[in-house]
């Protein structure tokens, strides 16, 4: 067997994100089962598993979408203190606002399809309060810019555009208000193999130049292995196995992530 | 004691046609959404000899609050003689014994489709409006129970994002009518289809207004000397249609919100739409007498 | 001054689906001190590129020590957090690798760039040096804001190699980096491990050839089972 990993002594800063015993049921299915994580500030975790195996639960969960029956979840920012599954509806909704960014898979459970995209990004900042059209218009235009969406297309509504561009539609809204988090849901799944690389690299870019810690889901190892720093290894609702990207990747320890790894083409 | 001393002789109907059950809840209903101004409060909507959709919850608010002495003036659109007001007015009338009248002035209680009367209420008034949709969210959350936390949480953002939408597609806002308006800095509330023109008249009114939807079976309130405020950009000043400068071919009053006539040319002339403000300018006109009151608009524009 | 000091290293793999332990190296000892060089020894499949990876925690080690000093005093980094390694590598351990993980749409002076923007330098800063760090390893100036993905094996490796050593670390680790390298260019590689050496920088290696690096050498560790764990630079045959 492989040795026990201390704690950390070098790095003092607190985990940004910690999760800490979660659990769900969905009825009789076990959909997570006392299942803990963290994320250091900058951090890029990255959560696979096969699907059913509550990694996008998990997510769910982190963005207050879902409450478990069990555990805790804390975010170490000002203004933020104590469990954050025991605050109230309106607490919740202002959190996430603020704080947290998030990118479905599927795009029409993150965006009106109908409305504009650069409205679905003003959006986010109307939540958060904000009354003047021109700073709304310039704070969605970045935004939009920054994720690479091209602004000719600026009011375009997202059902006229292509899956990649819808990506980046939620990137631009999930990042408008500089959330400390930015939660990914398989977010290249469905995509064009090119399409997905483009995607892939606006995130890694957006990580770069902004230092925004990530907590990304996937079942596509390429995907995780291009951005995840640290990776854990969900399975049947449990964490099998956690470590540096390049470990897990090249040394797995646990038998399904082997088999995980190995089933990679 | 006896059953006959306790019980009232029997009578063909209760007096302002509704029993007295209901009139007790909807003064309770009245009650509570002034005290919460601008909420939505549900009741019961009773039936009354009139098809929903064509004021019977403003019918039903009216035939509540009047006494043989109230006097009740009915406008549909601006105008008392259209055959729906005509007819709740004389409908009142009858099953209540209360006066009526078509000036604005005279009136206790104004029961209005759409409109408010240019002159200006007072305290001792009440106005009256027939709400067809009371849920200003709807177009942006059609399920009501995820509205209602929305109104809860004063989670308004959507209603923006409604009014970013006008303008990035059309360049301005095009809500006309039911311009949605933060009430006592608190709730958003349809001030019923009431044109733009109509809505800073209840910005700390002096009068009562009420607004039901019989259909809907909603009630709600501005309570005297509240705030009402368009929602609007901090950037993008909320603009009433451009009528400040229209005269009115029949009395020649300008600076009032105007009916458009279309013409056989293709132009278009413009009839004052509070009617009994038309008659009223006629009157003075044709030396009859000065009869109107002091109005909300000065020429053609409302005073901050 | 002692750098890292690894006592009674054992690595192997287990695989699961085989039901088979495949040994890999066991009881590796040794010491690296600050500005020294070692070369790793050994048959093919002797474990020497397995070794370079143990160290960097891309294995995981099944016993012993990897005792280094950093920065922040003494650390095992058989043992330390996952997020102290992620930080020592940003800092003061570097890796050499053969090839380069070029990624779509980044510039090959912004790969070269990334590990200073990653240690805090300033954006203009960070692309001054590593445009200056291409130019050492030969990469002509069209090429710098080019996408790597599309050059030859040489120019990559010449990009790989600037990435790898634009910032001085603590410790380095090395693994064939001279492969597919032109004369100029390997070179250039000599001259600047000479600069990091004397700087202070502990470098271990591994070299298909070792005369490129030759005069670099310090000591021999010879990973072949039973042979002698150290040898001093004089007595490589070679």
């Amino acid at each position: 067997m492989t040795l026990t990993l201390d704690a950390p002594r070098i790095v003092e800063t607190r985990p940004l994100l910690e999760v800490h015993g979660v659990s769900k049921a969905y009825g009789p299915v076990q959909a997570v089962r006392n299942v803990s994580a963290h994320a250091y500030p900058g951090e890029v975790l990255g959560i696979v598993g096969e699907s059913g195996s509550g990694k996008s639960t998990l997510l769910r969960m982190m963005n207050l979408e879902e409450i478990p029956e069990d555990g805790s979840y804390t975010l170490d920012l000002p203004d933020v203190s104590g469990n954050l599954f025991e605050l109230d509806r309106f607490a919740r909704r202002m959190l996430c606002a603020t704080k947290i960014g998030i990118v479905y898979q599927n795009p029409h459970l993150g965006l009106l399809m109908k409305h504009s995209s650069s409205g679905n990004v003003a959006e986010r900042l109307l939540v958060a309060g904000e009354r003047s059209f021109a700073t709304l218009r310039a704070a969605a235009t970045e935004a939009l810019d920054a994720s690479e969406f091209p602004l000719d297309r600026l009011d375009a509504p997202p059902i006229e555009l292509s899956g990649g561009m819808q990506q980046r539609v939620q990137l631009a809204k999930a990042i408008a208000l500089e959330p400390a988090l930015l939660l990914l849901d398989e977010p290249t799944t469905g995509l064009d193999v090119s399409v997905q690389a483009l995607v892939l690299d606006t995130l890694k870019r957006l990580q770069q130049d902004r230092h925004i810690t990530m907590v990304i889901v996937s079942h596509d190892l390429g995907v995780i292995r291009t951005l995840a720093d640290r990776v854990m290894v969900m399975r049947r609702g449990e964490v099998v196995e956690t470590g540096l990207a390049d470990q897990i990747f090249q040394d797995p320890q646990h038998p399904y992530t082997q088999q995980l790894v190995h089933a990679k083409l | 004691m006896s059953l006959s001393t306790l019980t009232k002789p029997w009578e063909a109907m209760s007096y302002g046609f509704l029993d007295g059950s209901a009139k007790r809840e909807l003064r309770r209903k009245m009650l509570k959404s002034v005290a919460v101004p601008g909420c939505q409060m549900p009741y019961a909507s009773r039936e009354v000899p009139m098809a929903r959709g064509w004021g019977t919850g403003g019918l039903q608010v009216s035939l509540t609050l009047v006494n043989p002495q109230t006097r009740v003036k009915v406008i549909d659109q601006g105008a008392d003689d259209s055959v729906n007001a005509a007819s709740i007015r004389r409908f009142i009338a009858r099953v209540a014994g209360t006066p009526t009248t078509m000036d604005t002035l005279d009136a206790d209680l104004i029961q209005s489709r759409h409109r408010i009367p240019e002159e200006i209420l007072r305290e001792d008034q009440v106005l009256v409006l027939q709400v067809p949709n009371p849920e200003p969210l709807r177009p942006v959350q059609p399920n009501t129970s995820i509205a209602r936390q929305m109104h809860a949480d004063a989670d308004y953002g959507r209603m923006w994002l409604q009014l970013y939408e006008q303008i990035v597609r059309s360049g301005r806002v095009m809500q006309g009518a039911s311009y949605p308006s933060l009430v006592h800095g608190r709730h958003v509330m349809t001030p019923s289809p009431i044109p733009r023109w109509d809505v800073p008249k209840l910005h700390m009114a002096k009068h009562l207004t009420i607004l039901s939807a019989g259909r809907e079976k909603r009630i709600f309130a501005v309570p005297p000397y509240t705030r009402v405020e368009p929602l609007v950009f901090s950037d993008v000043p909320y603009k009433v249609e451009e009528h400040g400068a229209l005269t009115c071919t029949r009395s020649g009053t300008t600076g009032f919100f105007m009916n458009e006539i279309p013409q056989d040319d293709g132009s278009s002339a413009f009839e004052v739409s509070d009617s009994e403000w038309g008659v009223k300018t006629i009157r003075a006109r044709d030396g009859e007498g000065e009869s109107r009151g002091e109005t909300w608009y000065k020429d053609g524009e409302m005073p901050q | 001054m002692t750098v890292l000091d690894i006592q009674g290293l054992t690595k192997g793999f287990s695989l699961h689906h085989l039901a088979k332990d495949i040994p890999a190296f066991e009881d590796i000892s040794f010491r690296v001190a600050a500005g020294e060089f070692v070369l790793l020894k050994g048959a093919n499949g002797a474990g020497k590129s397995t070794l370079l990876r143990t160290l960097y925690r891309s294995y995981l080690p099944l016993s012993g020590e990897i005792r280094f000093h950093s920065s922040h005093g003494l650390i095992d980094l058989a043992r330390a957090a996952d997020v102290d390694v992620a930080h020592l590598r940003r800092t003061e351990i570097g890796f050499v690798t053969q090839f380069l993980t070029a990624r779509p749409r980044v510039s090959a002076e912004a790969i070269v760039a990334e590990p200073l923007r990653l240690a805090g330098w300033e954006p203009e800063a960070a692309l001054d040096a590593a445009r200056k760090a291409l130019a050492t390893f030969g990469v002509k100036p069209d090429l710098w804001a080019a996408y790597p993905t599309t050059f030859s094996g040489g120019e990559q490796q010449k990009v790989n190699l600037a990435r790898a050593l634009i910032l001085p670390q603590k410790l380095l680790m090395l693994d064939e980096p001279t492969a597919s390298l032109d004369a100029n260019a390997r070179a250039a590689l000599v001259a600047r491990l000479q600069e990091l050496k004397d700087q202070g920088t502990a470098m271990i290696g591994v070299f298909h050839h070792p005369d490129d690096v030759m005069h670099l050498i310090d000591r021999v560790v010879d990973l072949t089972p039973d042979a002698a764990p150290q040898e001093e630079r004089d007595d490589v045959a070679l």
